[in-house]
């Protein structure tokens, strides 16, 4: 049975399955209840599984996470909504000084199933705070896994498989690709959470991106193929862990890697792929990987996000380059 | 230091310390119980809905002298404020806003607080503050750079002592209470205000302000204005007791103000600034009052509250109230009224034509002030991004 729907619904039919087939399930956060979320992502679960499995919560991230951490050792499987990227960070001490570390820390004892959902990146025209990317930020840290899903499809699975998952999931979704509709298959086999996925096969160079920046990988694969150039582009679909293999495969074809993302360039997951990637791959090489994204500066405010974000000149310049050596 | 909560200095009938009641009947197993909401909260009230001086033994002193030209003042303020806020909704309607957070309804609380302030006083508003920067006198199309997306504040915090908005909930509070701890290291005699929601009060911020504050005594008002709603959020969802009853627990005075009475918050917040200033220490104002549009242009309220909720607020108008005392008391005549709308009218022309004037930014303006003493990447960066922009140009003079 397949369907084509938005992303924000397939989040949302995901959501409603896990709380029907697991009475475990909750769905916390601000605004979830009867709004359904700024972005409708939770709407109508309240209304059809109550107010003590879907749960406004009071206006305070760090609560909302140190309380999903309790009922987590609880027997509970919570998913958590942050509003906005931005505003994950009052929650940032609870994620990463107790989330990530408390399986660790009982030696394997307890387990973290913890969803934390943040819509997240730009493009939308927004005010300060609600553009931002900072999954490198939780990527560096360990214990947490970070996953980003780009199309429907991987929306709607992904939130299953982070659900299922007994580590804390960062489940970072794509908020200007809410809207865009794609093919749901509700009984498909899906992939594995963590695996890369080729979205277009190509011999001269790969893309590789996650989240926003995939469908801006394709458009630029259209583009280069009018000028006859091959590209592959690569889904990555998980900052933590990254499938190193399915990158290696691609570029030990195409001897050619672009990492593009929107968060800065600066310590972001493109430099931890350019660097693994230099170091599997020195030899099939034919140039060095090079990266695409956001710069060190604040994001910007809204009128001037289009030069601040990759956009398809950007990353095409960085194709010229790459084939230029 | 620690500080005990100085009743002495406190109005003693003033709402604090009188705890409301919290219905606590549990009706299912699964779901907590719920604070009662309390239809007609205790609060210091000046001027009744209808616009009826009422007397308080404790608060009029703080507008004892206020003459009818003051009271026009505040009426004007209000007026003005309310256009200025009309107006940018409706530039946000027009495409010339991303976004506008309204104040519709909280003009009596931001304007009786704002003219309370020295101008020596400090200011830490969160986004919806523009009744209190007109009183600080901070121009409003300032306001609207960042909710057109040219900028993410704009103006010089030290020009009138008015900080820059804070979106991140309820940060701001923290800011405000080291600032005050910094004016009583000085030896100087000004005092804080820190503007918040009902809904940032259950931040953990706000808490950790409360307890800073009250350790050093520090002198800083904290001015919540409870409007009922934190986007679809109720209070009850923030709070089992009143708001304003916090404050008792960390060991200084809360006063809940009828938020819609500009006369009772120029009182309350006075009062509270002068605690400030003479030693001792915080004070916590809960502005009973309400949000009567939409929490920003982007909500719907129409999927959380019901109509008749609205319709009961529009009777506690603020400036309505007023209006109905300086026609009562022939503080105000016909003229003054016209005048004002004349005024007002010219208000919403300039900030029209002021936000369709407003340029976009430079695009290098993306690098410009990311740190104070420069840095090598950010320099590389731009240079980069210079030659990017200037391979466009020649692109156009033919062949990329
Ligand atoms: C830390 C943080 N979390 C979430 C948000 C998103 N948000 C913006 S305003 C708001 C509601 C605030 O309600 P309240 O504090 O009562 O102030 P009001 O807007 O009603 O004046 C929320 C949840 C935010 N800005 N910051």
């Amino acid at each position: 049975m397949a369907e084509k729907m938005a992303m924000a619904k397939a989040i949302n039919e995901s959501l409603r399955r896990a709380l029907e087939t697991d009475p475990k399930v909750l769905v916390m956060g601000e605004d979830v209840g009867k709004l359904g979320g700024v972005f409708r992502v939770t709407d109508g679960l309240q209304k059809d599984f109550g107010e003590s499995r879907v749960i406004d919560t009071p206006l305070a991230e760090s609560g909302i996470v140190g309380a999903a951490i309790g009922l987590a050792l609880r027997g509970y499987r919570p998913v958590v909504e942050i509003q906005f990227d931005g505003f994950v960070f009052p929650a940032y001490d609870q994620i990463v000084t107790q989330l990530a570390k408390m399986h660790a820390r009982s030696l394997g004892k307890v387990k973290m199933p913890v969803v934390v959902r943040i819509p997240y990146g730009g493009g939308i025209g927004a005010v300060e705070h609600h553009s931002e990317s900072p999954e490198a930020l939780f990527a560096h840290v360990a214990g947490l896994k970070i996953v980003s899903p780009s199309n429907a499809s991987d929306a709607y699975w992904m939130m299953q498989q982070a659900i299922q998952s007994d580590d804390p999931v960062i489940y970072f979704e794509p908020k200007r690709r809410y809207w865009d509709k794609s093919e749901v298959d509700f009984e498909a086999i899906p992939a594995p959470l963590h695996k890369a996925q080729v979205v277009r096969e190509g011999t001269d160079l790969t893309l590789a991106a996650y989240g926003p920046m995939v469908k801006l990988c394709q458009e630029v694969a259209n583009a280069a193929a009018e000028e006859g150039k091959s590209l592959e582009v690569l889904d990555l679909r998980s900052v933590s862990p990254l499938d190193f293999d399915a990158i290696q495969a691609s570029v030990e074809k195409t001897r050619r890697l672009v990492v593009v993302h929107e968060a800065p360039v600066f310590f972001g997951s493109g430099a931890e792929i350019a660097a693994r990637i230099t170091e599997r791959c020195f030899y099939h090489l034919e140039a060095p990987v090079l990266r695409v994204g956001g710069y060190h500066a604040p994001y910007p405010p809204a009128r001037l996000e289009e030069e601040y974000l990759p956009d398809l000149d950007r990353v095409l310049d960085a194709v010229d380059r790459s084939l230029a050596y | 230091m620690t500080v005990d909560s100085s009743a002495a200095r406190q109005p003693r009938r003033s709402a604090a310390g009188k705890a409301g009641t919290t219905g606590s009947k549990r009706t299912t197993r699964t779901t907590a119980p719920r604070a009662k909401k309390s239809t007609e909260p205790e609060l210091v009230q000046l001027l009744t809905p209808e616009g009826k001086r009422v007397k308080n033994a404790e608060y009029d002193a703080y507008v004892a002298g206020i003459t009818p030209e003051d009271l026009r003042g505040l009426y004007r303020d209000m007026v003005l404020t309310r256009r200025f806020d009309a107006e940018a909704t409706a530039l946000q309607r027009q495409g010339e806003l991303g976004l506008w957070a309204s104040l519709l309804g909280q003009e009596a609380a931001q304007i009786g607080s704002g003219r309370a302030l020295r101008d020596d006083d400090y200011v830490f508003p969160t986004y919806r503050e523009h009744g209190v920067a007109w009183c600080r006198g901070v121009d409003p199309t300032n306001l609207l750079g960042m909710f057109r997306g040219v900028n993410n504040g704009g103006w010089d915090p030290n020009g009138n002592n008015f900080h820059l908005y804070t979106i991140v909930i309820g940060s701001q509070t923290l800011h405000a209470t080291g600032y005050a701890m910094g004016i009583t290291k000085d030896g100087a005699d000004s005092a804080v205000i820190a503007y918040f929601g009902d809904g940032a009060s259950s931040q953990g911020d706000v808490a950790e302000s409360f307890t800073f504050s009250a350790v050093y005594n520090a002198p800083v008002v904290f001015f919540c204005q409870n409007n009922q709603w934190a986007i679809s959020e109720p209070t009850e969802k923030q709070t089992r007791v009143p708001l304003y009853q916090r404050a008792q627990g960390f060991g200084f005075p809360g006063v809940r103000v009828d938020g819609n009475d500009v006369l009772a918050c120029l009182a309350v917040t006075k009062w509270a600034l002068e605690r400030a200033r003479s030693g001792d220490g915080p004070t916590l104002v809960e502005a009973y009052t309400y949000r009567m549009g939409a929490h920003t242009t982007s909500d719907d309220p129409t999927r959380y509250r019901a109509d008749d909720e609205r319709v009961a607020w529009e009777a506690k108008d603020p400036i309505l109230r007023l209006r109905r005392y300086l026609e009562a008391s022939n503080h105000a005549d016909e003229g003054f009224f016209a005048e004002l709308e004349a005024e007002s009218e010219a208000l919403g022309k300039r900030v029209r034509e002021a936000v369709r004037a407003m340029p976009d930014p430079d695009h290098f303006a993306i690098f410009e002030n990311v740190y104070a003493d420069g840095h090598a990447l950010v320099d590389e960066e731009r240079a980069q991004f210079a030659a990017y922009q200037a391979s466009f140009a020649d692109a156009a003079e033919g062949g990329r």
